[in-house]
Order: structure tokens, then sequence, then C-alpha cells
């Protein structure tokens, strides 16, 4: 690390050595993998308390001007006009032959203005291709909220501590936001997050993001939380991590994110196709797929990570695992990965080579621990 | 337990008469973090210097343990099987690894006491 001078920091980097993290490279910075309590502790706090992630090495965007939504909707899967104002959906931006670049979170914030949440690894990416996307809008405007950290309120009795600090974040549903403020501090809050549990996502100016975790700290449910055990929860919780459960090589269908492919993008849909990749992937969702990403229950305790081959009962190499660990909550390792569609019915046996040892594995219908979620 | 040495890999060894145990240190549970699985070698199986002799997986990642010095392995600690947590809560007693019968007389000075090793992990890797 001493010789990487190019590692960024977050504004909140102080904070988690002085809470004893142990920084890793992550995306380009320098990122609390665990704190002195370790991965299972914080896994479960969060499943039981609160936890409280610093994710603001995550690209924060907007894109604002007439025409934003349509402009948008070529990008990706999804009606953006159909979004309410201050209401948010998961999308994936595609390429050219259905592939998927980058995953996100865009919310509508007026009638014209989206926000957008991209993974840190493809921020830079995904921030030129919009670019180059918009360079012929001249009413739309793209920028970079880089001088905003973004943290993570995950857990049970998060809506408990965001109930004493403000009413409107505290009664907001899913996939919801709003601007409040907290102690005097603009911030804004989505009812959203990556672990499964219900939980808020806050978005707020550097210069107020270290009294902001002081604030949140201060209660005694709360504790900082670092990115293995964000890791095992979001693994347990059924979600995808891009560059690892997809990527260009996988589209939306294979990836078993059809769900977030709005319905009206859809074969027969009022505004049918119109985003890179359309041929592809409205062909996979009438025709169906020959892969899919499915959920493994493993037998033993063995953890099947990242990479292990999948095999029939002939031994041929059939899928991969792409990720995959054990599961605090679970009490069990589970992993997910892709296999052909005829493997991919729940209950089918496989087999996964772990350092060329067989382990069995069961495919299982994920999430294997429930999400949470305030749906209202 | 006779002589305890230790390895720059975080491994300790402990002789007794021709029984060589060896598991890891307190250091090196301290990184690996929540232990929830180890993989042990087989009983009666011969290992060369260098080989690897067990795999030790944590919550985030695996890790493994080379063996210092070549022998036939004499016993597991089958504790390990349903305890894995054994390797955090006590790696330089109950949660030994295995215990090896070497193939050649073996020096243990060769490898560092308790002072050069706590030197050594304090100076950095």
């Amino acid at each position: 690390m001493s010789e990487n001078h190019d590692i960024k920091t977050t504004q909140l980097y102080d904070q988690h050595l002085q809470a004893g993290a142990k920084m890793v490279p992550f995306a380009g910075y320098l990122m609390p993998v665990q704190y002195p309590t370790g991965i299972m502790q914080e896994h479960l706090h969060t499943r039981e308390q609160v936890g409280l992630f610093d994710v603001s090495h995550m690209g924060q965007f907007i894109v604002q001007g007439a025409g934003a939504a349509l402009a948008l909707e070529e990008l990706m899967p999804v009606d953006l006009e159909a979004l309410a104002i201050n209401q948010q959906t998961y999308a994936t931006f595609t390429d050219a032959s259905g592939g998927i670049s980058d995953d996100l979170i865009v919310t509508r914030w007026a009638e014209d203005t989206f926000f957008l949440i991209v993974n840190a690894a493809c921020k830079a990416q995904d921030f030129q291709r919009l670019q180059v996307h918009l360079a012929d809008s001249a009413d739309i405007s793209l920028s970079e909220l880089d001088l905003h950290s973004l943290v993570a309120l995950q857990g049970p009795h998060a809506k408990d501590i965001m109930a004493e600090l403000s009413s409107d974040a505290a009664s907001l549903v899913f996939m919801h936001g709003c601007s409040a403020s907290i102690d005097g501090i603009d911030c804004y809050i989505t009812r959203s997050g990556y672990t499964g549990e219900d939980g808020f996502e806050i978005s707020v100016a550097n210069q107020h993001a270290d009294r902001l975790a002081d604030i949140l700290l201060a209660y005694d449910a709360c504790q900082w939380i670092g990115l293995g055990a964000r890791d095992s929860l979001r693994l347990e919780a059924g979600l995808c991590l891009y560059g690892h459960d997809m990527d260009l090589n996988t589209t939306p269908v294979e990836a078993g994110l059809s769900w977030s492919i709005s319905k009206s993008r859809r074969n027969n849909g009022a505004k049918q196709g119109g985003f890179l990749g359309d041929d592809t992937i409205l062909l996979q969702l009438s025709e169906g797929v020959s892969r899919k990403r499915v959920g493994f229950l493993v037998d033993g305790k063995a953890p099947v990570r990242e990479g292990s081959e999948i095999i029939d009962d002939q031994g041929s190499v059939i899928g991969m695992i792409t990720s995959g660990g054990f599961g605090p909550t679970l009490q069990a390792p589970l992993a997910m990965g892709y296999v052909p569609i005829e493997y991919s019915k729940e209950g089918t046996a496989l087999t996964a080579l772990v350092r060329n040892k067989p382990r069995s594995i069961i495919v299982a219908k994920m999430p294997l621990v429930p999400q949470r979620y305030h749906r209202g | 337990m006779g002589q305890v040495v230790y390895t720059k890999d975080h491994e300790w060894l402990s002789r007794k008469d021709d029984v060589v145990t060896i598991g890891v240190t307190e250091f090196a549970q301290q990184q690996l973090g929540d232990v929830v699985f180890v993989e042990l070698p087989e009983v009666g199986s011969t290992l060369l210097i260098g080989d690897e002799a067990a795999v030790i997986e944590s919550v985030k990642a695996a890790g493994e343990i080379s063996v210092p010095l070549g022998g036939v392995v004499l016993s597991v600690n089958e504790s390990l099987i349903d305890e894995p947590e054994l390797l955090n809560s006590a790696p330089e007693t109950e949660g030994w690894i295995f215990k090896l019968t070497p193939t050649i007389a073996v020096d243990l000075s060769d490898f560092m006491d308790a002072g050069q090793y706590q030197q050594y992990t304090q100076d950095g890797e």
C-alpha cells in the first residue's frame, strides 16, 4: 500500500482508524474491511441491532434537464418516467450485447432530476459513458457529488434511531427517499440498503459527515460495520455483487434480475426495448436463457468460494461459483453461481470442487436469509 | 509441552519425544479472524517441507498452513471439525492442528524461540 500514492480515502477515514479498523484497498480506496470485533460479530450485530457502513467510495451522480428520463432509459431497461418524485429503482446499465456494465440505484429527485448511485469500481467508466451519451443533449447536465459522503444505517433498530432524528425519513417506505435535516445537517435519505435488513442510506456533504457519523454512533445499538460483513450480509440476502455475480458476459435475465426490467420496456410493453442490448434481452425474456444465476446451500462446514468449478455427476464442469463464503446468520456456508438451466431447479444436487475436493451443494431458493425490508 | 518454537509463517511447533505438534500462533489467529472451518491433513499421509498440510477458512478468506518440516501425520485435532472456533479461542493449546513424526531428526533451534518470534511480529513481516 505504501507504494500506491494514488489510493484515495473517504472523509470518514480517520474515524475508521480511531475505531481500530483494518483498512484494505478496495476499488481505489482504502476502506475498512473489519473492526476489532470481527466480521462474525459485525454481521450478527447488523441483523440484530444497527450497523453503520461507510460507502462513500460509491459514485453519486446527478443527471438533470429536460428529457433526462428518456435519455437515461436508453442505457437501462427501466421506466424512469413512471417513477414518482423521491421514488427509487434498482437498474442495470446494459451494453450493446445485453451484458451488464454496472448496476445502480436511480432516485427521481425532481421531474427532470435523477440521482444515481453506482459501484465504486465502475464509477469513472460510468461517468464517461453517461458523458458521451448525453453529449448531444444540450439541456441535460451530468455532475458528480464528489464532495459528498454516503453512509448506510442498516438493521432492525435503524428505524428507531431514525425516528429520533427525522420523522420524515422514519416514515419512508422501502425504495423511497426524502430530503431531511438531522440536527441541522442537510441530508438526502432513502429507505434502502445492501444487507437484506430494513435501513437507510444517507447522502451528506463531506464537511458534515463526521458529525453525522458521531450522532448515529452515539446510539448504543449502533456500531461501525466493515466491507467484510457487508459482503456476507448481501450474500445471505441473495444480492448480486457487480464484477463477481454479474458482468459484461451476463445479461440481467441470466443474472436473475428480470424483475428489475420494467414491464413497459419488455415485449409488448408501451415502451418496448429502446435500451442497449434490447434485442438479446427481449429475446431471452420470451425464449428463456441457457444458464442462470442460482443460490446454493453447501453440505458440511467448508466454505465454497468464488472461482470454484461446479461439476455434474459425470465430473464435467457445468458452471462456476461467483460468490461464496460462510453465512454467520445461516451458521453455514452458502454460495451463488451460474449453472445451465436444466440444473437450476431448486433442490438439484451438484458438486463444487474446492481445492480439488468434491463438496456437495444443493440449488436453493434465494435469499437464504429472508429480507426484512419495510414495504409499508 | 516440550520445547516450543515458531516459524515465519506464524506456526508454532512443540516437540515431545519423537512427536511434533503444530498449530498457529495467537498473532496468526488475530490476523485470520473468525475461523469457520479447518481442513485437516490425512492421518498417515507423508508430508514434505512446504506441503500444504491444512487450510484454515475464516468468514472472509482461506489461509493455507504449509508444513515447516517433513514427516508422517500421526494424528489430527478432531475437535476442530465441530469447533473450528477453538483456533480463535485457544490457538496455542486446545486449538492445535496436527501431530507429525518427523522423517529425519530435526533441529528445532533452526526456528525462532518465543523471544525472537515476539520481536519478529513486532517488526512486521
